[in-house]
């Protein structure tokens, strides 16, 4: 059976064989935060990291939302949470969001927070691992703290904290 | 789970089916593709677009194709001018989302035959589509780590592996399979005999995930006819029936999900199942096609549609139940890893190997065992939708 369909090659481009035209959108967006995010935002300044409750269930949502997915009722208590936890899944990324190879790479993990209701888990970056330790499982499980940014250079932004790193004794 | 309504007015049959090569680059525009596919399809049922009462589009995100509502820019390349025409998108999910799509068409009753059309033109976005993949996370609590696609993977294989303390040996056995697979499959992109040293020693993306372990970024397109009861045994004497659709979304919190178990693909699962009256899956499932975009992924989703107990899927392939002349074949056609990923087409490209098999017409691919029921699936959205149908003959 032939199919139909006329594949080329990169360099067939590049030698001007096939016809093409270039286009470079420009667009650039603002997203308001919203209800839920600004306040964890601001609160990021301050160190802390917060959530939001279900009155009806009792779930403490990070990141914090304002409503229940499972009640469909308002999350109306903020909550903090703190800013250790346990790692759930961590891997070694050797590439940047553009697929061009890292100078060097990075671990980053999925981090359930203490006081967050279980399995609520956020996505950061985990300092002063081995990655060998990611390689053969030794970090999953382990208590990890955030390392936050000098209170004067944060800017209300996930990456006030630097990084997770492993809590000593554990 | 509340009750699912599973009332409809007509049974819906596939009656063709058609693709294009799936390749890195094509030549041919996105619209170009598109008609080639829906042509193959209508040629295949031995219909003309005149027959047609309704077009169903799918195609996943724009940003790839660099044309913001690429669905009304295909509408007639689909075979959708001057009729009730649809797009539908549910990212990854699309192909098999199309399918289903077409099938609430005919199974309402509002329309006797639909055309559905898959299409995918990925190699349009340069450098590397992997950049457009970065604007699908939250601007505010993933894209300032510079997450990329590849992360959300291997954060999910990883935790799998830890789970159940599975070995990349045995995932990477799927990456095998399918592309030896493949190699009997027209379509293919990245047929290949490989070993499993070749997967282990591939480049290393974001460990576990190496270079093998993925699927490649390709263009294409993909179609299938579907019509009525009545029409359907007009037009054929072998269609196969589509006996249960299903899908379910998990939330866009990610990391809030349970990253070992793919649980709203074992929703929809359930749903698709209960109308087609399965109790067992893993003995009334002759062959199905399970979406592969990475190895681990055929894994996670044979054990969330019930294929294999929880863990157990690597054990099933490692013993060559999974394999065309096993016990419960899983991606004949050689899968998104054989064959190739241009997304939506990709997707419906399974649904239309289901076909082939429940007719018997795979050919080399065909499956040694003699089946009457298989299983098409897709995933996608941000890894949160699960997209299934079963099919009968």
């Amino acid at each position: 059976m032939k199919l139909p369909g006329t594949p080329y090659k990169d360099v067939d481009l590049k030698e001007g064989r096939i016809p093409y035209v270039e286009d470079k959108p420009d667009a650039k967006y603002r997203f308001s935060a919203g209800i839920a995010m600004s306040r964890f935002l601001e609160e990021l300044k301050n160190g802390r990291i917060m959530g939001l409750k279900c009155l009806n269930c009792g779930r403490i949502y990070v990141p914090p939302r304002t409503f229940c997915s499972y009640c469909f009722k308002p999350t109306s208590e903020w909550v903090q949470v703190k800013d250790t936890g346990i790692v759930n899944t961590a891997v070694v990324s050797y590439i940047a969001a553009d697929r061009g190879r890292m100078d060097k790479p990075l671990v980053v993990a999925v981090i359930e927070l203490d006081g967050a209701s279980p399995g609520m888990g956020i996505l950061h970056k985990l300092g002063n691992v081995d990655p060998e330790d990611v390689k053969n499982g030794k970090i999953f499980g382990k208590r990890v703290r955030a390392v936050w940014r000098p209170e004067e250079e944060r800017t209300g932004s996930i990456t006030d904290i630097l990084y997770f790193e492993p809590m000593e004794g554990d | 789970m509340a009750r699912m309504n599973i009332n409809f007015k007509n049974r819906v049959a596939v009656i063709g089916a058609g693709l294009t090569l799936f390749r890195r680059r094509m030549y041919e525009t996105t619209r170009e593709l598109a008609w080639e596919a829906a042509k193959q399809a209508l040629d295949n049922a031995g219909l003309t677009l005149r027959d047609i009462d309704a077009v169903v589009l799918g195609t996943a995100p724009d940003a790839f194709d660099g044309i913001h509502m690429q669905g009304e820019h295909m509408t007639d390349a689909a075979g959708g001018y001057m009729k009730p025409y649809t797009r539908v998108f549910v990212g990854g999910g699309t192909g098999v989302f199309a399918a289903i799509a077409g099938w609430w068409h005919v199974a309402s009753g509002l329309f006797d035959r639909v055309l559905v059309v898959a299409e995918e033109k990925m190699s349009t976005v340069r450098p590397h589509p992997q950049y457009v993949f970065h604007h699908i996370f939250d601007p505010i609590m993933d894209k300032p780590l510079g997450v990329n696609l590849i992360w959300i993977f291997a954060l999910e294989m990883a935790r799998y592996m830890y789970k159940y303390n599975i070995k990349k040996e045995d995932i990477a056995l799927v990456s095998v399979k399918n592309k030896r697979n493949a190699l009997d499959h027209p379509a293919a992109q990245v047929a290949a005999k490989i070993t499993v040293e070749d997967v282990l020693n591939s480049e290393v993306l974001v460990w576990p995930v190496q270079r093998l372990d993925i699927s490649p970024v390709s263009d294409g397109a993909a179609a299938i006819v579907l019509t009525n009861e009545e029409y359907a045994k007009q037009y054929t004497d072998t269609p196969v029936w589509i006996e249960g659709v299903g899908w379910s979304l998990d939330t866009t919190y990610w990391t809030n999900r349970d990253l070992a178990f793919p649980k709203y693909l074992y929703y929809a699962g359930k749903m698709a199942y209960k109308m087609a009256g399965i109790d067992n899956p893993r003995k009334e499932i002759d062959v199905a096609e399970v979406y592969d975009p990475f190895d681990y992924k055929e894994l996670h989703h044979m054990e969330g549609l019930q294929l294999a107990r929880k863990g157990e899927a690597p054990i099933l392939t490692r013993e060559g139940v999974t394999e065309r002349d096993g016990d419960l074949p899983i991606n004949p056609s050689g899968g998104l890893l054989g064959v190739g990923n241009p997304i939506a087409a990709a997707g419906l490209m399974k649904v239309a190997e289901i076909f082939w098999q429940l007719r018997k017409e795979a050919g080399k691919r065909q499956v040694a065992k003699d089946p009457v029921t298989g299983l098409a699936q897709a995933w996608g959205d941000l890894m949160q939708i699960g997209t299934v149908v079963i099919m009968r003959v």
